[in-house]
């Protein structure tokens, strides 16, 4: 049903009968991905109070994350905070630090504490956790991987079936898949690793492949200067600067698939987000792998998770906790993966027939979980968005050749700690 | 006399009620924030008299707004004042298409700035973007334009020219009607050539529409940064870092509103000096009439 | 003029219209087209309207359409009213404090309401007013622009007219109806136009103070669009443009003939 088809089947439910409810959420969620992500959260909350008459959940869509959270900010500063939000799982602690959220603990019973929250991948649980606490569920949450083109491969002589096992092969297949015309002027470069706008998340990912970490559990202290992070950092300038593989300059976010699907990368790395994308437009086959590690297999995880709003009463929050342990569970989280293409969240939704059939017809969608037990938590400290724009800016600097990544990263690492010392 | 001032102030009244409810008010709250810290859950708002504005001091990003913004508005205001005006004397006589030539021009008015900024990241996208694609026709090599510090500011300037020429147009447009037609055959018959017809006549009569759009060019070029977010988000490294646009980083971003505050009052503090001195000192010397 | 200078300055003219209108080709271009061709200027390439209908799907569109229309008229005839009353002060009556009273004014042109969220957010919540169309257009009500737009406007405006209808013993408001506003009906229409494009494309204030299909505009189904970790749609995010902004065009263009005649007609003298 579409959301409009929906709006109208609800008016004329409400013209028939008002039902009295006994609770009512407001349930604020963004959309980050194309195709029917809304659709799909409208249709999760309709057949959730079919099965439960005596809640109401209006789910409103909110923008992006960063709007979501600045209208989840706005209205509780209103004095009327939602019940339940999606917002990004790196906000965790600014939340805390607002004092905006709840824990799910204390609503939860003892025997949902283990069988429950124990049963979502621990990657996820890295930043939905602190100081002993629950204080966001996993639902919309992806990785990044590494996307080929079968097809550019074969036409470099290399097996269209293999994607690169670590950085030095990706390197050694990108010289080979860098194609340039008579004048010398690049036609397609071998990879692409966008870096426009949240260049560390992907960043990350080679910090951890380089055996390194961003930050501490406690979310006070950032290793940005390590050496694996520099390492990291001196990687991806090389692609470029020495190695010759990459475009120079920051790439765009959005348009690096389609810089895929028009042949100017052989290679990209982004989103699982971006798997049906892929999979409805490229022209030519494609295949998925892990993000290539200078030292071992690793990548961030990114996306949101549901929190839960302060300054509601515990009624209406634990019917808040019910929606979402039920949106959560093997049977609706599988559809709302296999309609998103987000990384369902817990090993039971893989367990389910929908599931496996979802991954025998489309094995590159079990990648992203494969990889995440190399995963690490994205950056996610306290005065996140701040922290998180230093080192963007550091990045964007090194890239573009601005500082040294050594400079760079050491600017940065002073920097957040003027911030997060506050917190230590 | 006393009842004129009475039915003055019952004129403007309406209007400075919601002037005051959704604009003053706000404004002297926003004043009075930017001397407090920014209230976290834990620790509550306490005095700091003027620290926020002696952190915007020592603080590198504000800096580099400032100036990004200064050579902004250097370029975006004269030319979009003066292409605006190129644009009206266009197409503010009939001829055939004229009214496919206003439609042209007014496009950027219409369309909204969020998917126009997605259109001219296409046009600059390096390989496979517009530009890419016409510099290749003639055998020039790609340029990452919004991707290196050293254009990204242009590039993003270049998409409020063309916003605001467009938008300008129609206030120049609006004013030529009013230039009487038998002025100009008069003219055109004793032989004034059209140039000195234009030095003459029509710029004086245009002026208080030219004061009203340069007031609105300076406020424009602090203003407009929607697009800013789609296309750079400030970057690479704060190269196309704007005044408004920190402030809804900071403020909306970050929520250190206390900050954000301090900024916007700075803001308003340039905008003011700027923009009310410009009205105010240039109001007196345009003949209204 | 000469007929060589008509001829390039014409020929100037469509140079600059094209590279005005180029982003607008695109969109067309990208909107109609498959998404592999949108970076591809096939001219043999198939037509097709696959991405208006998958736009269409994706939001309660026509809700929204009905939901913004009645959002633009009412921000714009509130605005007329309010701002040719205060522009007409400004313009022609003294009275103490109107330099200060004046620049009050252009300080909303220099505050945008975006900025003053948080603030505004708490104002509508005490009156009760969340999640309504009414909501969203309060904050602009009182617009800095249109009483300066208009306050030029008037100031051009000969006095003698003024006299003529004070000795036909016209009051304050007959004066204004009859002269002041029928002569400024071009800057009006002027303003109008902007006020309708602004308000059809604004989108944060309204997505913050807004929950309900009943209530939101088109941006909040357009911003569906924008998908941030995703890859960029341009076929569907230009199908999604075109659509909403489809109305606008079309009357613009039709429009803007009556726009011009009428301000031949109004013929400030």
């Amino acid at each position: 049903m579409t959301l409009r088809q929906h709006f109208l089947a609800t008016a004329a439910l409400f013209a028939l009968a008002t039902p009295a409810f006994a609770i009512d959420l407001e349930f604020y969620f963004p959309v980050a991905v194309g195709g029917k992500a809304a659709e799909t959260v409208q249709a999760l909350t309709d057949n959730y109070m079919k099965a439960h008459p005596d809640v109401k959940i209006s789910a409103i869509y909110t923008g992006s994350y960063v709007d979501t959270t600045a209208k989840a900010i706005t209205a509780a500063r209103g004095g009327n905070p939602p019940e339940l939000i999606i917002a990004g799982a790196a906000d965790m602690f600014a939340f805390i630090d607002e004092e905006l959220v709840v824990a799910f603990d204390d609503l939860v019973s003892e025997a949902d504490k283990a069988a429950w929250l124990g049963g979502f991948f621990p990657a996820f649980m890295a930043n939905s956790q602190a100081d002993g606490k629950t204080w966001g569920i996993p639902f919309q949450r992806s990785t990044p991987v590494l996307y080929w083109n079968k097809d550019a491969f074969k036409a470099a002589g290399l097996d269209p079936e293999k994607g690169p096992a670590n950085w030095a092969e990706m390197v050694e297949m990108g010289k080979k898949l860098t194609v340039k015309d008579a004048g010398g002027a690049v036609k397609q470069y071998g990879v692409q690793i966008p870096s426009s706008g949240f260049p560390s998340w992907l960043w990350s990912g080679i910090v951890a492949g380089a055996g390194g970490k961003m930050a501490n559990a406690a979310g006070n202290e950032t290793y940005f200067n390590s050496p694996e992070a520099i390492a990291a950092l001196e990687a991806i300038v090389a692609l470029s600067k020495t190695d010759g593989v990459m475009a120079p300059g920051i790439l765009e976010w959005g348009s690096t698939p389609k810089a895929f699907f028009e042949g100017q990368a052989a290679m990209i790395w982004t989103t699982t987000g971006n798997l049906t994308n892929v999979r409805t437009n490229a022209p030519f086959p494609f295949g998925v792998g892990f993000l290539p590690g200078l030292k071992q297999n690793g990548a961030p995880t990114g996306g949101g998770n549901f929190y839960l709003m302060k300054g509601n009463n515990e009624a209406e929050l634990k019917a808040a906790v019910d929606f979402v342990k039920w949106a959560t569970s093997p049977e609706q989280a599988a559809n709302w993966t296999i309609a998103t293409g987000y990384v369902a969240p817990r090993a039971d939704v893989w367990e389910t027939p929908v599931m496996k059939d979802y991954v025998a017809g489309f094995p590159q969608a079990a990648v992203a979980r494969d990889q995440l037990q190399y995963a690490i938590a994205e950056l996610t400290v306290f005065e996140g968005p701040k922290v998180t724009q230093i080192i963007n800016s550091a990045l964007e600097a090194a890239i573009t050749g601005q500082k040294s990544p050594k400079e760079a990263l050491d600017a940065a690492q002073a920097d957040a700690d003027a911030i997060l010392k506050a917190y230590r | 006399m006393r009842r004129a001032w009475g039915q003055a102030w019952l004129f403007i009244l309406p209007a400075f009620v919601f002037l005051l409810a959704f604009t003053h008010i706000p404004v002297v709250q926003t004043l009075i924030d930017s001397f407090w810290s920014t209230a976290k859950g834990r620790r509550p708002a306490r005095f700091v008299g003027l620290e926020n504005y002696a952190h915007m001091m020592a603080d590198p990003i504000f800096a580099k707004a400032m100036i990004n913004s200064a050579i902004y508005g250097a370029i975006t205001i004269p030319a979009s004042v003066g292409l605006s005006l190129v644009m009206a004397l266009f197409v503010h006589r009939r001829f055939r298409g004229v009214g496919l030539m206003r439609v042209a021009f007014f496009t950027p008015t219409v369309l909204p700035l969020i998917a126009v900024a997605n259109i001219w990241l296409f046009f600059y996208a390096p390989g496979f973007g517009l530009i890419a694609q016409l510099r290749d026709l003639v055998g020039l090599a790609p340029v990452n334009l919004v991707g290196q510090p050293a254009t990204a500011l242009y590039a993003v300037a270049a998409v409020t020219v063309w916003k605001e020429a467009g938008f300008f147009m129609i206030f120049y447009l609006a004013a030529l009607q009013t230039i009487p037609e038998p002025l100009r055959e008069a003219a055109a018959i004793e032989g004034c050539r059209p140039w000195t017809f234009f030095r003459r006549v029509t710029w004086p009569l245009i002026m208080p529409t030219t004061l009203f759009v340069s007031v609105n060019a300076v406020i424009g070029a602090f203003r407009l940064v929607d697009h800013v977010y789609v296309m750079t988000r400030g970057g690479p490294d704060n190269a196309s870092q704007l005044l408004l646009y920190y402030i809804y980083e900071v403020g909306f971003r970050f929520w250190d509103t206390a900050y954000a505050s301090a900024l916007t009052m700075v803001l308003v503090a340039i905008l003011t000096v700027v923009g009310i001195g410009q009205f105010f000192a240039a109001d007196r010397k345009v003949h209204y009439k | 003029m000469t007929r060589t200078d008509t001829f390039l300055a014409r020929v100037a003219g469509w140079m600059l219209a094209l590279l005005w209108v180029l982003p607008l080709l695109y969109a067309i271009w990208a909107a109609f087209h498959a998404p592999e061709f949108e970076a591809k200027f096939d001219l043999t390439a198939p037509l097709t309207l696959h991405n208006f209908s998958r736009a269409w799907e994706q939001a309660p569109f026509a809700r929204y359409f009905l939901n913004t229309i009645l959002l633009v008229t009412m921000i714009l005839s509130v605005q007329l009213v309010l701002c040719t009353l205060a522009a007409f002060a400004f313009a022609r009556l003294e009275f103490p404090g109107k330099n200060a009273a004046f620049a009050l004014v252009l300080v909303q042109l220099m505050v945008t309401p975006d900025i003053l969220l948080v603030e505004n957010y708490k104002t509508i919540r005490a009156l009760g007013l969340v999640d309504t169309i009414v909501a969203i257009g309060l904050p602009y009500f009182a617009s800095g622009f249109a009483i300066f737009l208009l306050r030029q406007t008037f100031m051009t405006i000969p006095r003698e007219l003024d006299e003529a209808a004070r000795v036909e013993g016209c009051t304050l408001l007959g004066l204004l109806w009859r002269v002041y506003v029928p002569l400024g009906k071009p800057a009006m229409l002027a303003f109008g136009l902007v006020s309708v494009s602004h308000h059809w494309n604004n989108f944060l204030w309204p997505l913050i103070i807004t929950n309900s299909v009943e209530t939101r505009p088109l941006t909040v189904g357009l911003s569906l669009f924008s998908t941030t970790d995703s890859g960029t749609d341009w076929a569907l995010i230009m199908a999604a443009t075109l659509m909403t902004s489809a109305p606008l065009l079309l009357g613009f263009l039709l429009f803007q003939r009556q726009f011009v005649q009428s301000f031949m007609r109004a013929g400030i003298k």
